[in-house]
């Protein structure tokens, strides 16, 4: 009788233990958004979207970093997606289980948890020592280096759903695997690709340690792409490091914009993939 | 009959083989991606490394007037940090896992799951202005005077808790850490989890073992090796992590043995002291930093990675 007591406590114990956990996590989430909220909304202003970032003590916007970051982050889905798409493809179709697709796996994976001021680094020695300055275009090939992995490993797992009947109809019509792959799988897997182009923004939009020694950072607006350009996580790192309250409050400001592109990115990538299997499982 | 137009054949080929072509080589640049970052970061170490040997790794200076760097504070400061992440996200991450995968109601699983998924996925400077400006300022007033006054005259453990509460420092990084790792290892423990076959879990309920005497004897035994590859996943994120660090971390390269002083960390060192740095071996210090920095997460994630992939395996071989 003791014993099965005994058992039982400790189960509610652990049980008790495990819910506390799962609160404490939650709890995170919403202290962060709730900081987010309260102090970015303090910051917002009607200048935010329309002046420049300001000298110290000074009135300003976030104008020149959110347009940075948005040119910065879609040059680098343009040069990272295509490549992870094509990566992608070659995995799932041409060389499914050679030794040269389980190495490139492998290293992808690796690649995509690797921390990011490696690459950082990596694109200091080979674009910003060479060209001998800082640029938005050696920011953008960080961030495109940074794309790849999660475009690769979400193209090969959509190909890999879509039904080998497909693919075999196309080829029985006499189409070559590139026409197939263009012409059917492509547009059968099309929201997975999506999907995974939404992950990849919304991985790059927020990086910060690949930029601060490639696009560095700009007080002013400019739109050269072979000069330093100012970019949102920079302006937020250098604010709100700054003992002045208006730099702080863009810092905030400028947190929040982020924190909510992203979970939206998040989420509306999530939203395609549950209706794409929803799609899936009726289509049965 | 269908008319084939040699013509027309050859071209599709020429097609083919251009397609073929550009998706390998897309295919390898991943590998040459790799296989350069290890070989700019080796050439642009390289003059530091060879100007200070072995003695890199083993000193503690970090001196940049007289040009005379070491590593030892800035490994010290990645490892304890990463280690007080892991020993709070570890058991935290299980704990959520468990709920989600055996007590959470299934109308609330999607939710909880999709939240934690959504902590992953907030970039890692907003967890450094927020543990700067919202949890060092209660870590300070409420938690570490608490920790100095009951711990910090304990027998061994009590040099870790001495003296003045900052705020800020290698504990307080070690705790942002932990919350900024703990999706990750809820998400992937949660997974494992969910591999292990129904009718192994109801055999045991069947022979009236509770909840936890299933999940400690049936389901931990059975996903062991995918629970260890996430815990090093999370820990490859956590050794790697730069902007939350910078925050909170204080930036002294001195090695303190209490963990409430300031320190550093390598990713943090670089990214602060990067683009200040003047003179070549100064610079060449910093990557060669990164280069450790890559070495050690490299082979962390990597171990990782091939656990994971044992299980899956494992996994595909069970069905």
């Amino acid at each position: 009788m003791n014993r099965r007591l005994f058992r039982k406590v400790k189960n509610g114990v652990f049980l008790l233990l495990s819910m506390i956990a799962t609160m404490i996590g939650l709890a995170c989430l919403a202290a962060i958004l709730w900081t987010l909220i309260s102090h970015g909304f303090a910051g917002m202003s009607s200048h935010l979207f329309t002046q420049m970032t300001p000298p110290p003590g000074s009135q300003g916007g976030l104008l020149n970093a959110i347009y940075g970051s948005a040119v910065m982050t879609l040059l680098g889905i343009l040069i990272g997606s295509p490549i992870g798409v094509l990566a992608g493809t070659y995995l799932a179709e041409y060389g499914r289980n050679s030794k040269l697709s389980t190495a490139i796996r492998f290293i992808n994976d690796v690649l995509l948890s690797a921390p990011s001021i490696i690459i950082g680094l990596f694109v200091y020695e080979i674009v910003v020592v060479r060209m001998g300055h800082f640029s938005a275009i050696a920011g953008a090939l960080a961030l495109a280096i940074l794309a790849i992995p999660v475009t690769l490993r979400t193209t090969e797992d959509m190909l890999n759903l879509v039904p080998i009947g497909m693919k075999d109809s196309s080829a029985a019509l006499g189409a070559y695997p590139w026409r197939t792959t263009l012409s059917v799988l492509y547009p059968a897997a099309r929201s997975g690709i999506v999907t995974g182009l939404l992950l990849a923004i919304a991985r790059i939009s927020g990086e910060t340690a690949p930029l601060l020694f490639t696009a560095l950072n700009n007080q002013f607006w400019s739109t050269n792409l072979n000069a330093p350009m100012a970019n949102l996580p920079v302006v937020i790192f250098q604010f709100a490091l700054s003992p002045y309250k208006e730099w702080q409050d863009l810092a905030w400001a400028g947190a929040l914009i982020i924190t909510v592109t992203i979970l939206v990115l998040s989420i509306s990538a999530r939203v395609l993939l549950a209706m794409l299997q929803n799609e899936r499982g009726s289509g049965r | 009959m269908a008319i084939i137009d040699p013509r027309h054949a050859a071209k599709q080929l020429i097609y083919e083989r251009i397609f073929r072509s550009a998706t390998l080589s897309a295919a390898v640049l991943v590998l040459l991606i790799l296989g350069g970052v290890a070989v700019s970061l080796v050439r642009g170490a390289w003059p530091a490394l060879s100007h200070f040997g072995f003695s890199f790794v083993s000193r503690e200076i970090w001196n940049p007037v007289t040009d005379q760097f070491g590593a030892l504070a800035p490994i010290y400061g990645t490892v304890v940090t990463s280690a007080i992440a892991m020993l709070l996200a570890v058991p935290a991450g299980f704990g959520i896992a468990l709920f989600l995968t055996e007590m959470c109601p299934p109308l609330l699983k999607r939710p909880i799951g999709v939240a934690v998924e959504l902590l992953a996925a907030v970039p890692s400077i907003i967890f450094g202005i927020w543990g700067l400006f919202v949890l060092a300022p209660v870590l300070q007033r409420h938690v570490q005077p608490w920790l100095i006054a009951h711990l910090g005259h304990a027998p061994f453990i009590g040099g870790l808790f001495k003296g003045p509460p900052y705020g800020i420092g290698i504990l307080t990084a070690g705790v942002v850490l932990a919350i900024m790792v703990l999706p990750f290892i809820a998400a992937t423990m949660r997974d494992v989890f969910d591999t292990v076959p129904p009718m192994l879990k109801e055999s045991g309920y069947g022979l009236g073992a509770t909840t936890w005497e299933v999940i400690w004897n049936v389901v931990v035994p059975h996903s062991r090796v995918g629970i260890v590859g996430g815990i090093m996943l999370g820990l490859g994120r956590a050794l790697g992590e730069t902007m939350a660090v910078t925050f909170v971390i204080g930036n002294a390269h001195r090695i303190s043995s209490s963990l409430l002083a300031p320190g550093t960390t390598i990713s943090s060192a670089i990214a602060n002291e990067f683009t200040e740095a003047v003179g070549d071996l100064y610079t060449s210090s910093l990557i060669a930093l990164g280069l450790l920095l890559f070495f050690i997460t490299f082979t962390v994630i990597a171990a990782a990675q091939a656990m994971l992939r044992r299980l899956e395996r494992r996994g595909a071989a069970g069905l």
